[in-house]
């Protein structure tokens, strides 16, 4: 086996200007996915039958096709459906939130669902408005039960934000493969992006138990 | 202050309430007992439509709460409960259990409502529990909070569905305590209870339910004495 990261290192900081890229992809998509999760689980769980259809639909389309089928449907298909070509960025955090705001609305939808049945009719009791109920007394318990798998929920969305390099998007993973293609040694390079990717996830891991730690307050 | 007029309810093709009728005068006190599946909770969550009625009419004042357009909220702010197993909000401090309604749905100044929370906590006797969350109180203190968060709102009537039965038996005393001394101020109460002591000591009548229906109506030294009904014997024969 022959390594050699000295012939990497010149290209390190092309390759580390990648996390930008990735990091704006991954938090937009977070919260369009967040957003859109939270009003989808609402309509899993409302007592209007099609908002249920609506919801439910939505999930089994965006769980049931690959999410890089999603990502090329719409950065090559815009011109031809909205009549322009949106950018790279632009398809990458929008199909990556559409994508993730299915999996969250299930993930939402559980944790309203564990919350226990009594802090309902309390709330109710008080006279306390159906939206304010969820707002304020429901949705913050059940993300108190939820943030593990959010959590999860982000790290493969990090992770999977690599395969926007197919659509030409310089992020972590493009920019490491290019320095590979410059040199046609790409062991070192892809190992350098994967390391980088491994502290992104841990940096991640560790937030999110700084966050469930806080939340654990009440207990 | 409440008329329950042939009050039905029917959950699917079950029927649980039978046709009620009675009515609660201002400032009293009336305890709501019954065998177990007898309807008693039903009927108190229909005073507050946590249950919605399916047949007959309640009124309470001079509004009748049944009607098609009735503002629910409004009387539920106007109509306390306390359940059984607290459902304090776990995720907010006493102070906070007790401010929430009053500010977010009244629309009450965040200032007045803590001062009005404090003198509250005071009179359950846990002012110094305010900054706590409610899972480091023990039950009985729970329940004193949900009284007291109940009555933050300010309301007319108090409802309370077995406020003991969940409690160890050293902390049923304390409850009871709060419920008498409200009771004092005058406040209107209806209360499901198991306790037969307090609801003899403390009630202005007792309503016996059995099977859906109201079968005695009468003032606590009729009933626990000398029940008029077979039903209302077997069951004093049981508890007592
Ligand atoms: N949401 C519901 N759906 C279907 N049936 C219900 C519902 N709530 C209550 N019931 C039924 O209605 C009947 C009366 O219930 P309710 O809770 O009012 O009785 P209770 O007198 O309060 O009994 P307990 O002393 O055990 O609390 C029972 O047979 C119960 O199973
Ligand atoms: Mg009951």
């Amino acid at each position: 086996m022959n390594l050699d990261f000295s012939g990497v290192l010149p290209s390190l900081p092309y390759i580390l200007q990648g996390i930008g890229t990735t990091l704006k992809v991954v938090v937009l998509a977070a919260l369009l996915g967040f957003a859109l999760g939270i009003i989808l689980s609402l309509c899993k769980i409302s007592s209007i039958k099609v908002l249920n259809w609506i919801a439910d639909f939505y999930t089994s389309i965006f769980r049931g096709t690959p999410l890089v089928l999603q990502l090329m449907l719409i950065y090559f298909g815009s011109p031809q459906v909205f009549g322009i070509q949106i950018e790279p960025f632009t398809a990458a955090f929008l199909s990556f939130g559409l994508n993730s705001a299915a999996y969250i609305s299930e993930i939402i939808r559980a944790g309203i669902l564990a919350v226990d049945k009594g802090q309902k009719e309390a709330a109710m009791a008080l006279g306390v408005p159906y939206r304010k109920m969820m707002m304020d007394i429901i949705l913050p318990q059940a993300m108190k039960n939820i943030l593990p798998a959010i959590m999860n929920e982000m790290i493969t969305l990090t992770k999977e934000s690599a395969v926007v390099t197919i659509i030409g998007l310089n992020d972590i993973m493009r920019r490491a493969y290019i320095v590979g293609g410059q040199s046609y040694r790409f062991f070192e390079p892809i190992m350098l992006a994967g390391l980088i990717y491994y502290v992104l996830v841990m940096i991640l891991t560790i937030v999110g138990k700084l966050v469930e730690r806080r939340m654990r307050r009440s207990d | 202050m409440i008329k329950i007029d042939n009050l039905h309810k029917y959950f699917g093709r079950l029927e649980v309430l039978k046709g009620i009728n009675t009515s609660i005068k201002e400032g009293e006190v009336v305890a709501i007992i019954g065998p177990s599946g007898s309807g008693k909770s039903t009927f108190l969550r229909c005073i507050n439509l946590l249950e919605q009625p399916t047949e007959g009419s309640i009124w309470i004042k001079d509004q009748e709460i049944t009607g098609k357009k009735t503002n629910i909220s409004k009387v539920r702010t106007n109509v306390g409960m306390v359940f059984q197993h607290f459902h304090l909000f776990p995720h907010k401090t006493v102070l906070e259990n007790l401010t929430y309604s009053p500010v977010k749905v009244k629309g009450m100044p965040k200032k007045e409502a803590e001062e009005k929370a404090m003198d509250l906590l005071r009179r359950v006797g846990l002012a110094e529990k305010a900054g706590e969350y409610p899972n480091r109180l023990s039950g009985g203190q729970k329940q004193r909070v949900a009284i007291a968060r109940a009555l933050a709102m300010d309301p007319e009537v108090m409802l309370f569905d077995e406020p003991t039965s969940a409690l160890d038996p050293e902390m049923v005393k304390e409850v009871l305590e709060v419920m008498k001394s409200l009771a004092g101020t005058g406040m209107t109460m209806a209360i499901v209870t198991h306790e037969m002591g307090f609801a003899r000591e403390v009630a202005d009548r007792v309503l016996f339910l059995d099977g859906g229906q109201l079968v005695e109506d009468a003032s606590p030294e009729e009933f626990f004495s000398m029940p008029k009904t077979v039903r209302a014997k077997e069951f004093l024969e049981k508890v007592l």
